[in-house]
């Protein structure tokens, strides 16, 4: 209750988004099962969790679409029960399906949405415009939706979710089933969103998105919040960075792993069948992999591969559950990477 | 700033109309299933079965046939409006008017709004065919209103029912198949294309007591001028009857979304 003073104080920075004890379910399933968390403006949330979660549950309540079974959420200042209106009349919200309407024109798409906020129709045409050229659709405007490319639909919901000038707004799964090319487009547009004063919820599947565009990460499994924090302390959380090092002849692999030993002053691990040896090299991941490589070559050792890994939010999300799997061993912290559950814990 | 709920309900009904009706203006298969499809009937009925079907009213089957077809491509219409919720729900585009600051009412009475405007068209279309083939009213204008008004009501009313499947069923596939289950036996199994009466027993039991046969009975008594005070206000409780039924089931489904 005492939230409520966050409205009335201009001194302190105000949260956007503040949920207490959030809880829903279907049937026997636990979607949210007693959420806190808070948003301040201007800030990007990333909600990051596997297929069935509870990242649209969560994002549902939050936008007034469904209601908790209980607890408490205020949003932009409003309760999202007991003052809906006032809610919808602050947020935009883009969700997992791309809500355009096909057979529509760009512009006439958000001409639509415009008129809906109630714009007579003069501005309702500007701002169309305006959204058009923001994002980068100027050029198609007049073309049916459905002759547009994922990357563009996607844009285009996006900005019909931007018509009514919200001050929150909720995205959920913006790039799921996007390529990779359309993807890295769609997170310029978002972080160029966020500039304005917006405040961002933005669920994911991806570590790799939620690690390049939230300011603050929490990581949801089965409707609990099982870590929050920025992507760096999450990364720390699990430890520091792994030089890898692999080898082309298995007679080589004691020598590199006393090198690399002497290096980083631990212990090194080897695997035989790969011939890999691996290292834990705390934070200082560069210039370890500097340093084996200069090492290495004056003892004149052929190296097949040498790199290093940065703990991904795989990683977090494995040491946390202990139930979740990458795409596989190895995966570099560029690679792309999906949160999956393990098998043994579908049912 | 903001506008009163009732003008704010029907200014965005409105704009929900406008926008239901661009699309089916762009969907080249929208057209065709409300204009060009019941032309087809028309014709086929007349042309090719019509020879074959006895009736007893003056002016022939024709005169039979048309207030049948314009009730049954009213009915038929509905699917549009039940198919165009199911894929709006799915799409997530409900999902987004309904976290806008507009009525929520909108949506649905605005694809209402737009459909008693195509209903309208499409009989206005079947009764020009209609008279190039030779069809014609027995009675005055205002019968002939009368039966317009009628067939338009209805379809209104199936399209209520209609509404509601899509919303209750949400997904485009189930909705066609669920309302050929419901629709052609109303449909067809009624008075709209042949005498109820060349039907076998058990069937005329069906037919002649379900709604689409007594509300295209009253259409076809005002075309033909014959007496039709009995069947307007059997159709009247039967279509005022579904609405009751189903505009509550509608409205509580849709608000009982996601
Ligand atoms: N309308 C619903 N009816 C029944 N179960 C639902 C409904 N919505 C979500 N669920 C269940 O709640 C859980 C969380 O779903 P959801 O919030 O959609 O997860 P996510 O968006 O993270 O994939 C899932 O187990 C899902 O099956
Ligand atoms: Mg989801």
């Amino acid at each position: 209750m005492k939230n409520r003073s966050h409205s009335l104080s201009g001194v302190h920075l105000k949260n956007a988004i503040e949920a207490t004890d959030l809880r829903k379910s279907y049937g026997t399933v636990n979607a949210l099962d007693g959420i806190d968390l808070s948003v301040e403006e201007g800030k990007i949330l990333g909600v990051l969790g596997p297929n069935g979660a509870g990242k649209t549950t969560l994002v549902k309540i939050l936008t007034t679409l469904t209601r908790p079974d209980s607890g408490r959420c205020i949003v932009a200042g409003y309760d999202v029960v007991a003052q809906a209106r006032q809610v919808r009349e602050k947020i935009g919200l883009t969700g997992q399906a791309t809500a355009v309407q096909e057979e529509l024109t760009g512009a006439e798409n958000l001409e639509i949405m415009a008129r809906l906020y109630h714009m007579p129709k003069r501005t309702a045409k500007s701002r169309a415009l305006e959204l058009l050229d923001r994002f980068d659709l100027l050029d198609a405007k007049d073309r049916a939706a459905k002759t547009y490319s994922g990357g563009m639909k996607r844009r285009l919901d996006l900005a019909a979710s931007l018509v009514g000038s919200p001050s929150v707004l909720f995205l959920d799964e913006p790039t799921t089933g996007l390529d990779p090319r359309a993807r890295i487009g769609m997170w310029k547009v978002i972080e160029n969103l966020v500039g304005g004063g917006t405040t961002l919820l933005l669920t994911t599947q991806y570590l790799d998105e939620a690690d390049e565009l939230a300011d603050e990460i929490i990581v949801f499994d089965k409707g609990k919040i099982i870590a929050k924090g920025t992507s760096d302390e999450l990364k720390r959380s699990v430890g520091g960075d792994v030089l890898n090092v692999q080898v082309a002849e298995e007679e080589d692999l004691a020598e590199v792993s006393r090198v690399l030993e002497t290096l980083a002053s631990t212990s090194a691990n080897v695997s035989n069948e790969e011939l890999i040896v691996r290292i834990g090299v705390g934070s200082r991941g560069s210039s370890a992999l500097a340093e084996a490589l200069r090492e290495l070559d004056r003892l004149e050792i052929s190296v097949a591969d040498i790199s290093i890994r940065r703990p991904s939010l795989d990683d977090v999300f494995l040491q946390l559950t202990g139930h979740s799997t990458a795409e596989g061993p190895g995966t570099s912290s560029s690679k792309r990477t999906k949160l999956k559950r393990g098998e043994a814990n579908e049912s | 700033m903001r506008a009163s709920p009732i003008s704010e309900a029907v200014n965005d009904a409105i704009v929900i109309a406008k926008r239901d009706l661009l699309v089916w203006l762009r969907v080249p298969a929208f057209i065709f299933f409300s204009i060009i499809q019941p032309v087809m009937f028309v014709l086929l009925f007349r042309y090719v079965f019509g020879g074959a079907i006895n009736v007893p009213n003056p002016g022939g089957y024709v005169d039979f046939l048309m207030p049948g077809i314009i009730a049954q491509s009213a009915a038929f219409a509905s699917f549009g409006t039940a198919i165009g919720l199911a894929k709006e729900i799915q799409l997530g585009v409900v999902d987004r008017f309904r976290s806008m600051p507009m009525a929520r009412s909108a949506v649905i009475n605005g694809r209402l709004l737009a459909d008693t405007l195509r209903i309208a068209i499409t009989t206005v279309v079947i009764l020009l065919v209609g008279f190039l083939v030779g069809f014609r009213f027995h009675d005055s204008i205002v019968q002939a209103i009368a039966m317009v008004a009628l067939a338009i009501v209805f379809g209104v009313v199936i399209t209520i029912v209609s509404a509601y499947c899509g919303i209750a069923l949400k997904n485009e596939e189930s909705v066609q198949s669920f309302g050929l289950v419901w629709l052609f036996p109303l449909t067809f199994v009624s008075s709209a294309f042949v005498p109820v009466q060349s039907m076998p027993g058990w069937m005329q039991a069906f037919a002649n007591n379900q709604p689409v046969t007594i509300v295209v009975d009253a259409m076809r008594n005002l075309a033909l001028g014959a007496p039709s005070g009995h069947d307007l206000l059997l159709s009247t409780a039967w279509l005022i009857g579904i609405a009751a039924v189903f505009a509550p089931l509608a409205v509580r489904s849709f608000s009982k979304i996601s």
